[in-house]
């Protein structure tokens, strides 16, 4: 068996020696040039000269490109063309690449970047949500409305009805390896890439384009990133275009890597939000009505905020069945870094949006929050029609005709919901009422230092809500001597990925996984490949490669059984064996014997997710295969005087459906608590009033350090099958932890709550400062 | 410049641009790709390198180190932790085991902070590791990692104290032919002639200038061949650091008898940054939120100054004149400073956006002395509220001769917004620096009351 086991992550030993090569660590050949962006100091105007004789003279500088110099496409985006690589007439952000500089070495392409003389006539820039409201300025015609029964009918006769915002800020990915690519011009004008990109595909779309050139003269080749999260789904395109339209104006290799400081100026980030809710409820905290406006700061191009802001709407509901509702949605378009993809895509701000909800109802009724938010769970998997978790659970919501519709403000029916279950256990094991009672009795004597304690779920829905997406292909081949070489479509960005995919080839063919060698994601192997994102990688990659397994097998026993006159369905591999009519070869054997026998040991395998269909204008349909789930409690301590504040505990319990391999799920749960509760504490992105933003280094912008973590840090899964049809029944793993930082920031608005008699009205990102106003706000 | 010092156990003699960062030689030239740029400044530690010379081993930022710097020094990489055959440090086996990657870009730097701190018998982990960022694991497992490694004998490979023993520092000077200042006299000399020379110490600072502003430094002077800066001397009544005394060491020098200001310290800068920066490097830069000179102020310590053969001291807080203004004149140097012992009543309150690493917003010093109820005398000083590091005056002057109690506090509270107009930025608004700065004055009252007032020191 090698599905399930917890093997280390695949690269481990190379990890530790300091032998894994990222793309700047690839030897290049000598001529190979560097690259470097002239950035704009103006976030609006239009471009009146660029004298750049200076950066043209500057020692080691080969070329300097602008936009009149690019041959053919002129455009990075991902979605609507709207992103040039280098500025044509108007500037949109304070850090948009202007020119092009091509020199012998990475410093002095830096260096000789920072000599242009550019005269921009600035104009007054859209720099904040209140800006681009009063002027419209947006994308798309107006905002989207999606709405489910009768929500202003709902709030007018709701007994309760209360009225809330919170502003969320954005994050910065702060992927340890910056942004980079290498471009090797190949004979016939062909391009090679290596990029440090989540979508090879599309790096080598945007390649092809740039360079005149069909996609089929473009190999783009990714062994690994230093990280991701999102922030290498579209932001390296600029990068490996830059590349390969220098590697093709100069017939020399071009390498291109951001120095963290322009790396944080250039690319985008997570969206800041901010969301309005007017909520009705009863006397025991059900939600009746609400609605939610959401209002997303998307940046100056299009990028993917559509999707992102879409997700945001798609998780407005988070475990909750909310009958009447109403979300509305600003995408805002504003003259800074152009927001993009990052892990949970939107959906951790619609999350923290009616999680805010459930913390202020529970505030006003005087309420533990978690009865407020068990209340308004979906009802459990077992006793919808068509559910099919194993353990049936009384829902507290009564049987009403509501039950019925057990379905999300999209109007997906909810059939796996399994948090009743999984809450249960969790505040057992954290032992939250006692611990909530403790955290009670230590403020009602501790004036200067306030704790606080919250329990909060997560539900993710998991397919690409583009639905196309939802595809992915794999080849395998099998060599004489029974090794095997596994390629796939899912880039490595430290998650695990691969790792996983070979213990499932493994497992395929009942074989050691060190018999299975993981390659470089390589669009020359398999084409058309989508994104590694959506945390989709080991759903979508693993059935692909099962599929190619399956295929090679079945030849393989095709060709025993006619040997052994058996049929090839009585033929088994396992534990290095292949077994018909009871004899037994090793695998190796079998291999060489298939081979001797003129059968194809190579395969492709493809996968495309079944039973998606939805209409996201209108909001309706089945956006996603199933749903992800996972609930922690945090506990954390405030100063009253400054604000400074700690986490101490954090118990997770979190649905990794049956895990492909428990080590890297708990990986990515306890790095996803953590990076979720960096998003809503010290990670404040700071932007002056010119737009130039403040924070682009980790001196100024502080992700969680190693004190930073919990004291206590207690994660376990929620080991059950998904129902879905996945791979060996796992779930997806890589977004969904993140959404359980928002209990952190729910102990702390808790604890602010704690200083007086008001609702502390906690913003985001928590900071020291942010703190102290709340508890102010809590004085009143 | 010529330079020698071991690479990985190797002798290397290399004539070294004085500006190029370890990091980029490493990589460029010698094409050993484990060590990583994180952020070109200091603060990932992907770039984390294995220093030993004569006072031990330790960790530092190969991105803004200079080669001169490791002059006569031995030098290890990621490529040098594991044995000659390829063994495994026990660190790497444990990070392998408990998953300590991920995306393995940080790990080269976590695994020399660990090995050195393995080498060192060091566990306190959250310190050690707090130089290393990771984005992926939340540390949890590396910290297991660490833990799991603790109690393995340290790889014989690693004894580097021993190839120094053998190929002395001065031995490998001498081989590159040292060039000056080598002792303090022909440094105050040198300086003196050529007052627009940049001095290096740590480079903490100095490196940025080199990695982000792109500065060429055509006149430089490396500070680690003068040992006469180096030397911390202790009496009776006080205690003397030159210069070029590492925060590593103050730290471990303070700790005792100023255990706030020594808590401080291991805040303000990781291991590695402790490791390179100076006290005279801190202090002489005149940053306004330079965390030292609050606490020092509050000490009253004194500053020496050297131009040749002149040598002068003043009270540090005469030192700062205004923003980007020291009382020092062209070709002077910083060669120490001095800080009264006995009996004080030192807290240092450093508030920044993340407890380990991070500039502060505000840092306040306090030390007031009570004689039956009264306070005798009161020395208070903020660094992040003006332009300078600066005495609060009038809250001084609210506070002595008067009786300890809430009601003179609450007075000086609201001196301290006579005291200052501080700034926003992207640290802290001006009103939360201020109502900070004052808070910590009622932190500090209830500190000696003895309330529990820090929520370090709370768990759950």
């Amino acid at each position: 068996m090698s599905v399930a086991k917890p093997l280390p992550h695949d690269a481990a030993l190379q990890h530790v020696t300091g032998t894994a090569r990222y793309v700047d660590d690839i030897p290049t050949p000598v001529n190979t040039l560097h690259l470097a962006f002239g950035l704009s100091d103006i976030a609006c105007g239009v471009i009146q000269s660029m004298d750049l004789d200076e950066v043209r003279a500057a020692p080691g500088v080969v070329a300097v490109l602008v936009a009149d110099d690019l041959p053919f496409a002129n455009d990075v985006s991902p979605s609507a063309h709207d992103e040039p690589l280098l500025a044509t007439n108007r500037v949109h952000y304070i850090g948009q690449p202007l020119f092009l500089v091509v020199a012998q070495s990475h410093l002095a392409a830096r260096k000789a970047a920072r000599l242009g003389q550019i005269e921009i006539t600035a104009e007054t820039p859209v720099l904040t949500i209140d800006d681009a409201l009063r002027v419209d300025s947006r994308f798309e015609d107006a905002p989207l409305v999606w709405t489910k029964g009768k929500p202003d009918q709902a709030l007018g006769t709701a007994p309760h009805r209360l009225q809330g915002q919170i502003d969320m800020g954005g994050q910065e990915h702060f992927y340890l390896e910056g942004q980079a690519a290498l471009a090797l011009p190949q004979e016939g004008g062909d391009m090679l890439v290596h990029s440090s990109t989540q979508h090879p595909t599309e790096i080598q779309h945007k390649v092809a384009d740039a360079i005149g050139k069909t996609m089929h003269a473009v190999r783009v080749e990714v062994r690994r990133m230093g990280g991701g999260f999102g922030g290498k789904e579209s932001q390296g395109n600029a990068l490996a275009v830059a590349c390969a339209i220098a590697a093709h104006a100069t017939g020399a290799p071009c390498k291109m890597r951001y120095d963290r400081d322009d790396d944080m100026m250039i690319t985008g980030k997570r969206h800041d939000f901010r969301i309005s809710y007017d909520v009705g409820f009863d006397d025991q905290g059900r939600i009746l009505a609400i609605d939610f406006t959401q209002l997303a700061r998307c940046g100056w191009a299009m990028d993917l905020s559509l999707p992102v802001a879409d997700r945001a709407m798609l998780h407005g509901d988070n475990a909750y069945l909310l009958a009447d509702i109403r979300i509305t949605s600003h995408r805002l378009k504003t003259h800074t870094q152009s927001a993009t993809a990052f892990r949970g895509f939107g959906g951790p701000q619609g999350v923290l949006g009616i999680e805010r909800v459930m913390d202020h109802v529970a505030h006003a009724l005087d309420l533990d929050p978690v009865v407020v938010r068990r209340i308004n769970f979906y009802a459990p998997a077992a006793s919808v029609d068509g559910g099919s978790a194993p353990r049936p659970l009384a829902s507290p919501r009564s049987l009403s005709s509501k039950m019925m519709d057990n379905s999300t403000p999209y109007h997906m029916p909810v059939t796996d919901f399994v948090l009743h279950e999984m809450t249960e256990a969790l505040l057992i094991t954290s032992d939250y009422e006692q611990r909530r009672k403790a955290v009670k009795d230590w403020n009602a004597t501790n004036p200067i230092l306030k704790k606080g304690i919250a329990y909060s779920p997560v539900k993710f829905g998991i397919s690409f809500t583009l639905s196309h997406l939802n595809q992915a292909g794999a080849l395998v081949h099998v060599y004489q001597d029974g090794s095997i070489h596994l390629n796939h479509g899912g880039t490595e960005m430290g998650q695990g990925l691969f790792q996983k995919i070979a213990q499932v080839a493994a497992h395929r063919f009942g074989v050691d996984v060190s018999l299975v060698k993981i390659t470089a994601t390589d669009t020359g192997k398999v084409p058309n490949t989508s994104a590694t994102a959506a945390s989709s990688g080991s759903d979508l990659n693993g059935m692909a490669v099962a599929d190619a397994c399956d295929k090679i097998k079945q030849r393989i026993a095709t060709c025993l059984a006619e040997v052994h006159n058996a049929s090839p369905q009585e033929v088994q591999f396992c534990d290095g064996q292949v077994l018909v009519e009871g004899t037994s070869i090793r695998f190796a054997e079998a291999a060489m014997f298939a081979y001797q026998n003129r059968v194809s040991l190579s395969a492709t395998g493809f996968y495309k997710t079944p039973d998606l269909s939805w209409d996201r204008t209108k909001g309706t349909g089945r956006p996603f295969f199933y749903f992800a789930q996972g609930a922690a409690v945090s506990e954390v301590v405030v100063d009253t005087l400054t604000g400074e504040n700690r986490i101490l505990r954090a118990d997770i319990l979190h649905d990794a459906g049956t895990s492909l391999n428990p080590a890297l799920d708990i990986g990515q749960i306890e790095g996803g608590y953590v990076q979720g509760a960096g998003w809503l504490t010290t990670e404040e992105l700071v932007w002056d009033d010119k737009g130039r933003l403040r924070t682009h280094a980790p001196a100024t912008y502080k992700i969680p350090a190693c004190s930073d973590r919990p004291d206590i840090f207690n994660v376990a899964l929620w080991d059950t099958p998904n129902p879905a049809q996945t791979i060996y029944r796992s779930k997806a793993v890589g977004e969904p932890p993140f959404m359980l930082g928002i209990s952190a920031h729910l102990a702390l608005s808790m604890a602010c709550g704690a200083c007086g008699p008001r609702y502390p009205n906690l913003q985001a990102p928590a900071t020291a400062q942010e703190v102290l106003q709340a508890i102010g706000r809590a004085h009143g | 410049m010529d330079v020698t010092f071991l690479l990985n156990g190797e002798t290397v003699t290399i004539n070294a641009a004085p500006t190029v960062s370890v990091l980029d030689w490493l990589r460029e030239e010698q094409m050993l790709m484990g060590t990583k740029e994180g952020c070109n400044e200091g603060d990932c530690g992907a770039c984390t390198v294995m220093v030993t010379d004569e006072n031990g081993t330790r960790t530092l930022n190969a991105c803004i180190l200079f080669l001169p710097q490791l002059d006569g020094k031995s030098l290890r990489t990621v490529e040098g932790i594991s044995g000659p055959k390829g063994e495994l440090h026990p660190v790497q086996k444990a990070m392998v085991d408990l998953h300590g990657s991920q995306c393995g870009f940080c790990t080269p730097g976590f695994v020399v902070s660990m090995a050195t701190a393995h080498l060192n018998g060091y566990t306190d982990f959250d310190d050690q590791l707090a130089g290393n960022l990771c984005r992926c694991t939340g540390y949890a497992p590396i910290i297991r990692a660490a833990q799991a490694a603790r109690d393995a004998p340290v790889p014989n490979w690693l004894n580097d104290a021993h190839h120094l023993a053998k190929n002395t520092p001065g031995e490998l000077q001498k081989a590159a032919g040292a060039a000056p200042p080598i002792s303090l006299d022909e440094l105050a000399q040198w300086y003196g002639n050529n007052p627009d020379a940049i001095l290096i110490a740590g480079a903490t600072d100095i490196g940025l200038w080199v990695t982000k502003q792109l500065r060429d430094l055509p006149k430089v002077a490396f500070l680690n061949r003068c040992p006469e800066l180096s030397t911390i001397t202790e009496t009776e009544e006080a205690l003397h650091f030159g210069a070029m005394v590492t925060m590593t060491d103050v730290l471990n020098a303070v700790r005792h008898d100023y255990p706030s200001y020594g808590e401080m310290i291991r805040r303000y800068g990781s291991v590695q940054v402790r490791n390179a920066a100076t006290i005279g490097g801190n202090i002489a830069n005149g940053s306004p939120i330079g965390d030292n000179p609050p606490a020092l102020i509050a000490l009253g310590s004194t500053l020496h100054l050297r131009h040749k053969d002149q040598t002068r001291t003043l009270a540090i807080e005469d030192f700062f004149q205004d923003y980007q203004k020291q009382d020092r004149k062209p070709g002077e140097l910083v060669t120490g400073i001095t800080l009264p012992k006995g009996e004080n009543a030192l807290r240092v309150y450093k508030v920044s956006k993340r407890f380990d690493q991070d500039i502060s917003a505000v840092c306040g010093a306090f030390n007031i002395s009570l004689e039956s109820d009264k306070i005798a005398s009161a020395r208070i000083a903020f660094g992040g509220m003006a332009g300078i590091p600066k005495r609060a005056r009038a809250a001084e002057a609210a506070l002595v001769g008067k009786a300890w109690n809430e009601a003179t506090i609450k007075n000086a509270t609201a001196a301290i917004a006579d005291d200052f107009s501080p700034l926003s930025d992207m640290r802290a608004s001006a009103q939360y620096r201020m109502t900070t700065a004052q808070n910590m004055l009622r932190r500090y009252f209830a500190e000696m009351n003895g309330q529990t007032t820090s929520v370090l020191g709370v768990q759950a």
